[in-house]
Formats: C-alpha cells, sequence, structure tokens
C-alpha cells in the first residue's frame, strides 16, 4: 500500500511539473485569449466616439411638445368620449362623475319585483348594498345605481338564468345606456366555450365579474371579483385558519391539488397535466375523470387508477395540512378553491393564466399567492420548494389578512368594490396600495379622514414615526343643573395638570346653556366648549378641534388624578391603536341563554375599556361617525350606555386585539356598588339588560362577537412594590 | 439546485470525520491531470479562428465603422403589433426557464447600420442616450452573449425618437433581425412620446429652503385652452400661482430651453422648479412629458393632468405618494384639491418625487435597469422585487419597521407552552427547576439543553417524574447560544427560556407570563426589566439593574417569547453578534432583547413586580466588586451591539404586567393568580 501511494503521488507531481513546463505558457495564452475573448464578447462594445453621439432628441423637441393647431383639450375630450365607449370604456369616458359631486358617494338599488326570481347569493349582494353606509333610496341623489335583475348567473343552462335581460333594462328609465351602472356576476358563458358573454349588452356599465380574462377586463374601470359560494355568509365571516405562526412551515404536506380533470374541452390542458406533479410524498396532486354524466365516453387509460387514488385523500385533510394550494383553471379562470385555499393560509399557486385577479387593482396578490404559470407546471414544485421560510410565513399570514380584510363575507367583497370605485371619483383622496395591503386594510382605513400614514394609528412603526406627544381632553358634560358640578370642575384640574395636555373640549350635552366662560375654571391649557346636540353618539363625533393623535374620552363624574393621566398616556403611547382606559367590564358567552353576557363585577378578565375615562386615538371618531352605517348609530342612541360597547367593538373589529387596562387608584368599586345597591329593582335591572341587548344586537349586526379578552392590567414598573416612595415615579398612584 | 435556506435542523451537528484510503481519489486526481495536460496540448494547436470570426473585436471602435445592411425595398414588412396581447399570450416563457438565481437573461443584437436599396441610411445609427442604455443593459447581471440563452432581446436599432425614424425600414430593419418571429420577447424603448432624463446638473443638490409658489406651470408650448384654465387660476389665487412661458425677448445665446418667463420677468429653468410646491404637468399633444422627470428632480410634487396617462412604471410605482393626479375636468378645482393635502404629506411627497427620480429616472442606466426588473418580476413573480423595496424612499426603509410577525393572533391556549433549561452540570438544581416548572398548567414539554460535553446527563432513572414529555438535547461545543436553537423538538410557538437555578418563580407566576405571552406573542415576555441609559459623561450606553420607573429589557434566565425568534437568533443575526456571545459567555439576553426589539420595533414586557433572581450560589461569593465588573460588561454588550445594529431598538417603557385583580382589595381565592410572587 505505502508503495502505491508513494508512486502515485510521484506520478501527480511529475504530472504537474510537466505541465509547468510545457504548457505553462500556453496555458497563460490560453488563459489570456480566452479573457479576451470572453471580454470582448461580453460587453456591448464602448465606442471611441461614443461622447460625440447625437442625443436622440434635442431638448427644444423635448420641451415644446405641443401644437396650438391641435383639437382643443375639449374638443379631444368629446371626441374620445365615442371612442372609448363599451368595450373600450374607462371612467372618463363612461362615467359621469357629476352625478357623485352634489351628494357623494350614493348607491341605489332598483327596487324588487315580486315575480323576479333572485338568487341566493344576489340577494345577499342587494341586502349588503341596502345596509351600508352609501345606501340610498333615492335615485335622484345616487351616484351609481345596481340593478334588481339577478345578473350572477349568465350561463343559460343553468336554472338561475334570467331571460330577456335586454329587454327588461330598456324599459328602466334610470338605465341610460348603462352609465354609473354596475352589474355583478359570478358566470358568464357555457359549455363548451364558456366566453366571456353576459347574453345582453351591458353598454357603459361597470362590470363586477368573477373568472374575468385580462383581454375582456377593462382596465380601471371593470372590477374583478372572486366566485363566492351561495351560503358565504353575509356578514362577519369565518375566521381564517391560522392560528400559529412557524417557521419552518411545519405542514405535512407541500403542495397540493384534488379535483377534476376534464377529458376534453376548455380548461382540460391544464387540469390533464397536473398529475405529473405528484409525487406521494409532499407533493399531493389527484385528480378524478368523474364528472358530468358521460365521463365514461371520454376516459383515458390513467382515469381508473386515477379515480382510486382521488379517493384515498380528504379534500379537508389537504387543505389543512399543506403549505401551498394549487389553484388551477377550470372551465372558467376562478374556482372557489381560491378562496378556500386563502381562508385556510394554504398559499395559493394559481395557475390560470389571462386571470385579472380579485380586487387586482387595490390587492397585491405577490404578497400572498404565487402566480404560476399553466405553461411552466413543472417548474412549479422546484419554484415553490426555494421560497424562503420567512417569506411562506409572511405569505401565510397575508392571505389570513386578505381573507378577513375583503373576502370572508358577501358584505366585505360588495364593500370592498364600492371602495375600489368610490377611489376613482377622488384620486387625490384616495387610497395607496400601501393602506389596501397593510393591516388593518383599506375598509378600515378611511381616505376622507386623512390620506397622510402618520395621521392613522395602524401605521407608526411601518412609517417610522410615533404619535404625537399630547393628549386632548374630551369631557362630556350632562348634568342637567346647568351649572359647574364639583366632580367636573376637580376633573378639569387634575387633567390640566398634566404635562402631556395639550387642550381641554367639553361637549356640552344638556339642555340649559353652558355656564358663560368666567364661571370655569382657569387652567393652563385651552378650554373650548362644544354645543351637542343631545345625542348619545355625539361623544364620539370627529370634531375639528381634536388636533390631537390622542383623546381622553372622559364622563364629568370620572374621578381621575393627574398622575393617573400621565401614567396611561403613557402606555397608550406604546399601544396607539388600542383603548386605553381605567374602569372595565367583561363579555362571556351565557350558554345557558345562548347568548352574550355582559357583566360590570369584579372578574380577572376584560374586554370593555369603558370610554368614561379611556385614551384612543381621534382616528376611531371618525372611524365611528363615518364608517359605521347610520343605522348602528340610531340604536346606541336609543340604548343606555351602549355608545361605549359599540366604540370597544368598532375598535376590537379593527385590531383584533384586546383593551388595555391602566391602574386606577381609586377604585369604580364603590359606584358600581353603589349603583346596584342604589339601583336594585326595575331601574338597574333595566340598565343592565339594556347592556346585554346591546352586545347582542352588535354581535348579530357584525356578524360575531369582535370583543377580545384580556387577562392582564398595566401599572407603573415600581407599582406598590416594597421601596421608597422616592425612588417611584407615580408614587400617588398607591395611596388608597 | 435552490437558492433558498437549507439549515440544519438538527441542532448543532457534530462534524463527520473523514476516512479515506480510497484510490479512487487518487486514480481521478491523475485522470484529471492527465486531461489538462491533453487539453492543454491540443489548445496548442487548434486553429484560434473563434476571434476574427466574431464581430466585436476588443479595438476600440467607432459607431461608424460598424457593418452595413442593405433593406431591400421588398423585404419582408412586420404584421401589425398585436394589442390584445398579455405576458400569457405573445411572451414566450420557455425561453426563460427555471434558474436558481430568477433572473431573466438578455441578449443585445449587434449594432449594423441599415441602409435602403439606394444607400440611404434608414436612421440615426445610434443616440447616445440609446448605446448609454445598451451599455447599462450589457454591463448588468441580466446580459448574456449567447443568443441561445436569451430570454429576451433587445434590438440595437435605435427607436426612442419616433419623429426621426423612417417607419417603414425601420420596421424592415427589425423584421430581419435573426430572432424577431413577430417581435415575441423583443423589448423596444421608446421615449419620445415621453421624455429622456436631463442631463443638467444645476439641480443636484436638494434645496431645503421654503419654496414660495404654491403651484407651477413651467411648460412651454401649451394648448391655448388650457393655458387661459391655468390663467384662471392665477386671477384667483395671485402670486402663489406661477404661470410660466416661452421667453420671447430673449437676447442671443442665451438657450430659450433654460429660461422661462413670466410676463417680463424671467426665470432660469429648472431652477424655478424647486421654488414650488407643486409643478404641473399637463400633457400636450402626447400624453407624457419631458418635464415630469425635472419636476421630480426638483422635489417638487407633481400634479399630473393628462386622462389615461399611465404613469412610467406604474406597474410598480405607487404614484399616489409622489403625485397628485387630476382629472383634465377638474383642472379649475385644482387649487382647492392641492390645498387639501396635509403639510406632512406634501413633505413626504417631495421626497418620494425626488426618491422615484433618483432611483428610476436619473439616468438611461436607471431607466433600463428598471425596465427590465419589471419584466423579471412578471416572469419570477414567486421572487418579485416588493412594493416596499421598489417605492420606500431609503430614509424610510432605515426608519420604518415591518414585524415578521403581523398577524394579530393570540395563540390558543391549549397549545402551552416547552420549557428550555439550559444547564451545565447543576443537576441538583436543575432537578428542582423541573419540578417547579412541571407544575404549570400550560406547560407541554420540558426540554434540558445539556451544555456540559465533558460530562453525561444522569440516567433516565434519576429524573424527576413529570406528566410531561422531558427531553435531553446534547451539544457539540459549550455555547450559550445554544439555548437559542430552534430545536425540532420545540413544537409549540411559546417557549420559556428558562436557567437552571430558578427556583424562586411561583406556578402562578409562569402561568400568568404565559397569558401574557399570548396577548403578545411578538414580544419578549420576562420577569426581571432592565434598563440601558445614555451616558452623557462618557458618551455611550450604560446598563441599569437599579430600581428604576422604566425597562427596556428583560432577562432571558426566565421569558417567553416566539419560537420564531430562536430561528431568527441562530440564522439571521447581524453581523458576528452570535459569535461574540460565545466568546464572551455572557449577555445573549441581552442580544435577544436587541433582535426582538429591532424586527418588531416593540417594546418587551415585564411581568409581576419580580426584581431579580436571587440564586443561592451568587451570595457565597463577594456581590458587590463582581456586580460591578459584571455591569461593565454588560454596558459594553450594549455598546458592541448598538453599534453593529447601526441603532438602538430597544424600546423604554413605563409599564409592567399584572393580574387584573393584582392587589386589589378582593377575595383571593377569586382571583385567577393569588400567588404572583414578591421582588
Amino acid at each position: 500500500m505505502q508503495t502505491r501511494k508513494k508512486y502515485i503521488f510521484l506520478t501527480f507531481l511529475a504530472s504537474w511539473l510537466l505541465l509547468f513546463f510545457f504548457g505553462g505558457d500556453q496555458l497563460r495564452h490560453f488563459a489570456f485569449f480566452s479573457g479576451r475573448k470572453t471580454e470582448a464578447r461580453r460587453n456591448w462594445p464602448r465606442w471611441t466616439d461614443r461622447s460625440l453621439l447625437k442625443s436622440f432628441a434635442d431638448s427644444e423637441e423635448l420641451q415644446s411638445d405641443g401644437d396650438p393647431s391641435l383639437p382643443s383639450p375639449r374638443e379631444r375630450r368629446a371626441a374620445r368620449l365615442s371612442v372609448y365607449k363599451n368595450s373600450r370604456c374607462r371612467m372618463e369616458t363612461c362615467f359621469d362623475f357629476s352625478r357623485c359631486e352634489k351628494h357623494g358617494f350614493k348607491v341605489f338599488t332598483y327596487p324588487r319585483e315580486r315575480d323576479q326570481p333572485l338568487s341566493e347569493s344576489y340577494g345577499k349582494i342587494l341586502a349588503s348594498i341596502e345596509r351600508s353606509r352609501y345606501y340610498t333610496p333615492n335615485p335622484e341623489e345616487a351616484c351609481l345605481f345596481i340593478l334588481s335583475i339577478d345578473t350572477l348567473d349568465r350561463d343559460h343552462l343553468s336554472g338561475q338564468y334570467v331571460r330577456n335581460v335586454d329587454e327588461k333594462i330598456r324599459g328602466f328609465p334610470l338605465w341610460n345606456g348603462g352609465r354609473n351602472h354596475l352589474i355583478f356576476n359570478l358566470y358568464s358563458g357555457t359549455w363548451p366555450n364558456y366566453t366571456e358573454d353576459l347574453g345582453f349588452d351591458i353598454g357603459q356599465a361597470i362590470l363586477a365579474k368573477a373568472s374575468f380574462y385580462t383581454e375582456s377586463f377593462r382596465p380601471g374601470f371593470d372590477i374583478s371579483i372572486p366566485l363566492f359560494p351561495k351560503d358565504h355568509p353575509q356578514r362577519g365571516g369565518e375566521k381564517g385558519w391560522l392560528y400559529q405562526d412557524s417557521v419552518p412551515p411545519k405542514k405535512k404536506y407541500l403542495l397540493v391539488f384534488k379535483g377534476k380533470r376534464y377529458l376534453t374541452g376548455i380548461g382540460s390542458s391544464t387540469r390533464n397535466a397536473l398529475h405529473h406533479i405528484h409525487n406521494g410524498k409532499d407533493i399531493i396532486s389527484l385528480t378524478t375523470c368523474k364528472h358530468g354524466k358521460d365521463w365514461e365516453k371520454h376516459k383515458d387509460t390513467r382515469c381508473d387508477k386515477d379515480n382510486v387514488d382521488y379517493e384515498k385523500f380528504n379534500y379537508q385533510e389537504l387543505l389543512h395540512n399543506s403549505t401551498f394550494c394549487i389553484v388551477p383553471r377550470g372551465r372558467r379562470l376562478g374556482s372557489f378553491r381560491f378562496l378556500e385555499a386563502l381562508q385556510a393560509a394554504c398559499i395559493p399557486v394559481l395557475l390560470s393564466d389571462g386571470w385579472e385577479l380579485p380586487f387586482a387593482e387595490a390587492i397585491d396578490w405577490g404578497k400572498a399567492a404565487v402566480v404560476g404559470n399553466e405553461r411552466l407546471l413543472l417548474q412549479i414544485p422546484s419554484a415553490v420548494r426555494c421560497i424562503h421560510p420567512e417569506r411562506v410565513l409572511a405569505f401565510q399570514q397575508q392571505t389570513q389578512f386578505l381573507w378577513d380584510a375583503y373576502f370572508s363575507s358577501v358584505d366585505k367583497i360588495v364593500h370592498t368594490t364600492l371602495e375600489i370605485i368610490k377611489d376613482r371619483l377622488l384620486p387625490h383622496r384616495s387610497r395607496s396600495r400601501f393602506l389596501w395591503n397593510t393591516l388593518p386594510g383599506g375598509l378600515l382605513a378611511l381616505p376622507e379622514f386623512s390620506t397622510h400614514l402618520g395621521d392613522f394609528p395602524f401605521y407608526y412603526l411601518q412609517h417610522g414615526s410615533s404619535p404625537s406627544e399630547k393628549f386632548t381632553a374630551f369631557i362630556r358634560a350632562v348634568s342637567p343643573a346647568g351649572s359647574l358640578s364639583q366632580p367636573i370642575l376637580r376633573l378639569i384640574q387634575a387633567v390640566s395638570g398634566s404635562q402631556y395636555c395639550a387642550q381641554i373640549l367639553v361637549l356640552w350635552s344638556c339642555e340649559k346653556p353652558p355656564p358663560p366662560s368666567g364661571k370655569w375654571p382657569q387652567t393652563t391649557v385651552p378650554l373650548t366648549i362644544i354645543q351637542g346636540r343631545g345625542k348619545l353618539s355625539d361623544r364620539f363625533f370627529p370634531y375639528a378641534a381634536i388636533q390631537t393623535d390622542a383623546v381622553l374620552s372622559l364622563d364629568e363624574h370620572a374621578s381621575l388624578s393627574t398622575s393617573e393621566v400621565d401614567f396611561a398616556f403613557t402606555v397608550w403611547r406604546s399601544f396607539p391603536e388600542r383603548i386605553v382606559g381605567f374602569p372595565t367590564q367583561s363579555h362571556f358567552w351565557d350558554a345557558e341563554q345562548k347568548r352574550w353576557g355582559y357583566t360590570s363585577k369584579w372578574t380577572n378578565e376584560l374586554s370593555i375599556v369603558l370610554t368614561a375615562a379611556a385614551f384612543y386615538h381621534r382616528y376611531y371618531h371618525s372611524l365611528f361617525t363615518e364608517y359605521l352605517p347610520a343605522g348602528l348609530r340610531e340604536l346606541v342612541d336609543g340604548l343606555a350606555a351602549c355608545e361605549d360597547i359599540l366604540m370597544n367593538v368598532l375598535v376590537a373589529a379593527v385590531t383584533k386585539l384586546p383593551p388595555i387596562k391602566v391602574t386606577q387608584r381609586k377604585q369604580h368599586k364603590e359606584s358600581v356598588s353603589q349603583q346596584v345597591k342604589g339601583t336594585t329593582g326595575a331601574a338597574g335591572g333595566r340598565r343592565f339588560s339594556q347592556h346585554q341587548d346591546c352586545l347582542n344586537q352588535l354581535a348579530d349586526w357584525f356578524g360575531y362577537m369582535p370583543l377580545v379578552s384580556s387577562q392582564l392590567r398595566l401599572d407603573p414598573v415600581l407599582f406598590k412594590d416594597q421601596v421608597s416612595v422616592l425612588r417611584k415615579k407615580y408614587p400617588r398612584l398607591e395611596k388608597p | 439546485m435552490c437558492a433558498s435556506a437549507k439549515y440544519n435542523t438538527r441542532g448543532p451537528a457534530l462534524i463527520p470525520r473523514m476516512k479515506t484510503k480510497h484510490r479512487i481519489y487518487y486514480i481521478t486526481l491523475f485522470s484529471i491531470v492527465l486531461l489538462g495536460l491533453i487539453a492543454t496540448g491540443m489548445f496548442q494547436f487548434w486553429p484560434h479562428s473563434i476571434e476574427s470570426s466574431s464581430d466585436w473585436t476588443v479595438e476600440k471602435r467607432s459607431v461608424h465603422d460598424v457593418p452595413v445592411v442593405k433593406l431591400p425595398a421588398d423585404s419582408p414588412i412586420p404584421e401589425r403589433g398585436d394589442l390584445s396581447c398579455r405576458m400569457h399570450t405573445c411572451f414566450d416563457v420557455y425561453r426563460c426557464g427555471f434558474n436558481p438565481k430568477n433572473k431573466i437573461k438578455v441578449y443585445i443584437y449587434s449594432l449594423k447600420k441599415y441602409v435602403d436599396e439606394y444607400g440611404t441610411s434608414v436612421s440615426n445609427t445610434i443616440s447616445r442616450e440609446y448605446n448609454e442604455l445598451l451599455t447599462a443593459i450589457s454591463d448588468s447581471e441580466f446580459y448574456t452573449d449567447d443568443v441561445n440563452r436569451a430570454c429576451l432581446f433587445v434590438p440595437s436599432i435605435d427607436v426612442l425618437n419616433q419623429n426621426a425614424l423612417r417607419i417603414k425600414e425601420t420596421a424592415q430593419a427589425l423584421a430581419q433581425l435573426s430572432r424577431w418571429d413577430r417581435g415575441t420577447n423583443h423589448l423596444l424603448f421608446n421615449m419620445l412620446p415621453g421624455g429622456p432624463p436631463d442631463y443638467n446638473t444645476a439641480l443636484d443638490v436638494p434645496r431645503d429652503s421654503p419654496r414660495r409658489y404654491f403651484i407651477l406651470s413651467s411648460q412651454m408650448a401649451l394648448h391655448p385652452e388650457y393655458r387661459s384654465e391655468l390663467e384662471a387660476l392665477q386671477a384667483e389665487n395671485g402670486e402663489s400661482v406661477l404661470i410660466l412661458d416661452k421667453c420671447t425677448n430673449l437676447s442671443d445665446g442665451v438657450p430659450a430651453v433654460r429660461k422661462r418667463c413670466h410676463k417680463n420677468q424671467v426665470f432660469d429653468y429648472p431652477q424655478v422648479l424647486q421654488e414650488s410646491t407643486f409643478c404641473v404637468v399637463l400633457r400636450g399633444a402626447r400624453l407624457g412629458q419631458a418635464v415630469l422627470s425635472d419636476v421630480l428632480q426638483a422635489g417638487c410634487v407633481p400634479v399630473i393632468i393628462a386622462d389615461s396617462y399611465i404613469l412610467p412604471f406604474s406597474e410598480v410605482l405607487d404614484w399616489k405618494r409622489a403625485s397628485v393626479v387630476i382629472p383634465e375636468e377638474k383642472m379649475p378645482e385644482m387649487y382647492s384639491i392641492l390645498q387639501s393635502v396635509p403639510q406632512r404629506q406634501i413633505e413626504e411627497m417631495q421626497r418620494q418625487a425626488r426618491w422615484f427620480w433618483e432611483a428610476y429616472f436619473r439616468s438611461m442606466k436607471a431607466i433600463a435597469l428598471a425596465t427590465l426588473q419589471i419584466i423579471n418580476d412578471r416572469i419570477y413573480p414567486y421572487a418579485a422585487i416588493s412594493y416596499e423595496e421598489w417605492n420606500d424612499p431609503p430614509a424610510v426603509k432605515w426608519s420604518s419597521v415591518s414585524n415578521p410577525l403581523f398577524l394579530p393572533l393570540i395563540p390558543p391556549q391549549s397549545q402551552g407552552f416547552t420549557a428550555i433549561v439550559l444547564t451545565y452540570d447543576r443537576v441538583e438544581s436543575l432537578f428542582r427547576v423541573i419540578t417547579e416548572v412541571s407544575k404549570v398548567p400550560s406547560l407541554s414539554k420540558l426540554l434540558v439543553v445539556w451544555n456540559n460535553q465533558n460530562k453525561n446527563p444522569p440516567e433516565e432513572s434519576l429524573w424527576p417524574k413529570i406528566r410531561v414529555p422531558l427531553k435531553v438535547v446534547r451539544t457539540a461545543e459549550n455555547k450559550l447560544s445554544n439555548r437559542f436553537f430552534p430545536y425540532d423538538e420545540i413544537e409549540t410557538e411559546a417557549v420559556l427560556a428558562i436557567d437552571d437555578d430558578i427556583i424562586m418563580l411561583t406556578s402562578d407566576e409562569l402561568q400568568f407570563g404565559y397569558e401574557v405571552w399570548r396577548e403578545f406573542p411578538d414580544r419578549l415576555v420576562g420577569y426581571p426589566g432592565r434598563l440601558h441609559l445614555w451616558d452623557h459623561e462618557m458618551n455611550k450606553w450604560k446598563y441599569e439593574s437599579e430600581w428604576t420607573n422604566e425597562v427596556s429589557m428583560v432577562l432571558t434566565g426566565a421569558a417567553f417569547y416566539h419560537k420564531y425568534f430562536n430561528y431568527l437568533y441562530t440564522y439571521k443575526m447581524p453581523g458576528d453578534i452570535k459569535n461574540w456571545v460565545d466568546a464572551h459567555m455572557n449577555c445573549e439576553d441581552i442580544a435577544m432583547n436587541f433582535l426582538v426589539a429591532n424586527v418588531t420595533g416593540k417594546s418587551v414586557i415585564k411581568v409581576t413586580p419580580r426584581k431579580k433572581f436571587k440564586c443561592p450560589e451568587c451570595t457565597a461569593i463577594d456581590g458587590l466588586s463582581l456586580d460591578q465588573t459584571h455591569m461593565v460588561e454588560r454596558s459594553e454588550c450594549i455598546n458592541k451591539f448598538a453599534s453593529v445594529f447601526g441603532t438602538m431598538p430597544l424600546k423604554v417603557v413605563e409599564h409592567r404586567a399584572d393580574p387584573v385583580l393584582y392587589k386589589d382589595d378582593f377575595p383571593e381565592k377569586l382571583k385567577s393568580f393569588p400567588n404572583i410572587g414578591s421582588l
């Protein structure tokens, strides 16, 4: 062995020497030439006279683009009106903006006719419009019109196909060639070609359609909506299935598909190929030939085996246990599978060339789905394997956000459609793509409030800014006395003593006029009185006087000290999107009565912070007044102390997080117990049941119970610790 | 084959020892050498014809020396472009294929001079801008010189300026390109319509002085109808609106393009753009206007009035953040519309406009690369550049935080947590910790990281019997970072890191900590808090463990956090922090605090009054001096980490979390967490 090794080593050495002596020179040549050669071949030549080359156009030519002899802008616009019609519609040419100017964005739905067939889904669409804040029963005010004829299913072989639509709409005096109309459609065309034809002339109406093909899509005019099943909830909607973030994604499968394989006809080429990527381990791609009546006629050699394999796996199980889900085209481009995968946090891998993705005008699908190419199916496995685990985690979370923000109920789908159209009316007051694609989503970020990110409570971190360092105290005075009570005077003193207080606003909701300015206490900060209109929901009106990000909402009876206010405000600055306050209450599910219960007793949990003493972002005033429909505010005005609950429900629905309770020196306990003692019997009981009613009505309106419970309270770091009070920043919080 | 992070899921593994005595190695080596020799010899005698046949020679050449191609009058004219083209119908993706870098390959045809039958040239050979553009492409990583590997083809025929083209002949010239095939996968650049970047340097330094005008219109050849509308605006709003026109009475030698006039007042162009907050970009004969580029460069917010204009790169750039688009019909309302834009937003739009110019319009190179990147993003959408990368100016990218756990989830309680105990040899204390921790209701698994390579862990029978699975992981090296390794055994999201001497925490205290973590799953939730302070005398950061009213860190001697941060700590810790910690055997907790605060932008949550971990052993040693060196070391860590992170990510807060009814006058037995422990 040894000798052999030596021998080999020697040969090795010798050959290198040989190479060096004989080939060295040549080698250098080789390297030189190849180097020169590749360099010369690689680059675009550096021309010797490149600095002498002429510019492609002289500056004169560039700056004087315009010829006064051209048709005037007005004429040109008029000319465009006739060219950009029907299939080439654009907002400027086919939409009458002037209708929206006077009354704003109002939507009218045609009255429903008795004998008109109406599918469940279309009924839900109409219901969500009628419940929305944009609804108007008066066509004179309307900016957008929705037909009462069910246009969802335009497959004329379907039972829900409505005949003679053309005739009917031509009979509507408001139709006006389809101008300012919005038409919803889920299915168009039929076997065998499934064309995009709706079977009637939509004229200049905006089409909101599922499975939109890019070629027939009028960009900036039409809207692609997702295909949703008829049992899609009207409101609320199911939650997404992602309940844990894990890296790497601990799922059994990487990529799955289970569905029909079309043996012939449109879409069959895509589906017929899917079995190729099945590997039986982490990629499961199953197809069945069984569909329709005469599948056996077209059946091929794979069918029998495929059909057997197909039955071995459960679709729901695959959906739950896979990281990626293939969403291929069917006969049409979109499928139910898309929303199913989105809800399941199974990242959709789209194989549907030419599909204008749902709400793509607003939603950045690149953050939530892998847009594959039908032609490159075989590359999909390696492409998804290469996506980094962190990116997978971001994708998964984004699917859940999008599902919850725009898709989980018919209400959301319809409202997203309307908001997209509304955004086009005032481009300078519209949502940027950032707002649409960042929590809490476009529907909850009102551009009427502001278009600046730093004005909202949600984007401080992404925007790299922080909430303002001052707050506005907003006190609601309701005492019927007409004079100033002791508590309110004390409260004004305590609040104005805070170093963070910018101003005090008093909402005077009494019948008697407020005392003259001389009667009010002298404060270091400006004090303004606002005359209320006597409604409970007044307290959440977005008064222009509120200029700071933070609002400290107070009842006149609230008893707070300056240190409590100071501490609560510093806490709020860490949680600007939540309600941070003192007295709290909680909700629970009453299994016996099968309804939500409400308790103001001392509990280990909390889910509602009373706005009698709480900090929150001023944006919630706008959201409360502008986002919630008028009906809901009327409900609140009619019930005692329901506006509190509604505000909490609203903030929880937006943030999905519980409110925050902070230390309160003087316990609310006495007042509660007094209340309970003093009002035992009729009054207290009624008040309590009103709370309960309120809670249940709100849960019904939202479609779920948005409130979230918390088990903690935030105290100062040294709270009640056994150290000298001199060390403590908030010693006053501990005085009994 | 794929560039994804292949990380080790098995923990710090042993390095396999090489054990080779195989002949095969030598034989292969030998044959390689032999092959090398043969190859060299062969090359020596090979005719070097490749060079001479190449179009591209190394010598510097002039554009006038390029080969001439004569186009016969009857050479084919390509069909008209298909207006209904979409990426999936007209683009041949098979040429691009899957590649690990997810980069398209771009080929540039060699430069030729095209003449018609009579020898008159069809167009200018190439303009300065187009040459720059092609140079930029050829210098980029998209470029390939192999026409067979290319997925995108760029003709060297210059069509930037449509006015200077002989359309029919140019079309013929394009049609005879070797891979033309009806233009499939070909990319043409056309700027007029449009505008090139202006090369003047007058505007290179952005000014911060206040802007005198609110609205400025600087275009020269405006349609009279637009001009009269603008003048009406000026009449209404006075001085703050400035409408400029071409100068009529300039003396000779002054370039008209660099001057603008209002009545008899002469302004320097484009400097005057810096004097205004908003600058109007109105359509002329074409929709796009060269002035847009000047306006962006001046950091003036463009007001785009050109219906149906597709703004440059609007597929990826969010123009709403940098411009105001006003429908032509709404021109009379321009002033009030612009006044409704909040001041803070105007400032951001100015910054954004300037950033767009710098990143995407500044030079032909920037334009070329942005174009190729957009096409690349279409072809490899799963590797596309994100909205934030395209749109956020560097200042925002630097100051903003995008939390990797951004979805507000409250993990279900039933999932429980995994406790990880890092231990060396304190078996007795370790067993006590295990027994104590096992009493916490939500514990779902206990993992002991045995960091002692010289000693085996005790026999299985000796370990305490607990109700949850207990696993022991042995490590290859005694490193502190082993405690933050994302072990496969961790099946829950929540991790409780706990030292082997932390026996003072009550079961209620730990359970409450877990409940708090559920409400803040993206934060570190711990017991004793610590603080960093700026030492004004020393001009550096200082570590503080005294009785402070504030906290910015929690000790990881006992802390709950998301398993994801283990992954980050092990694979994404910036700089050499991880090695530094292992070398100093200290500060792993500070490093974790930095890491979490840096990615989430959020503060820690300190729970319960607990201020210290009193360990029995510590009291034995002389506390004071040890304490002082300890503090110095810890301060050093903070300074080191702050310099690696380039910023101080820690957030200071004044609160801690207690149970809702903590210390309230309420029967203890009705409280969820009555036994919350002491200091």
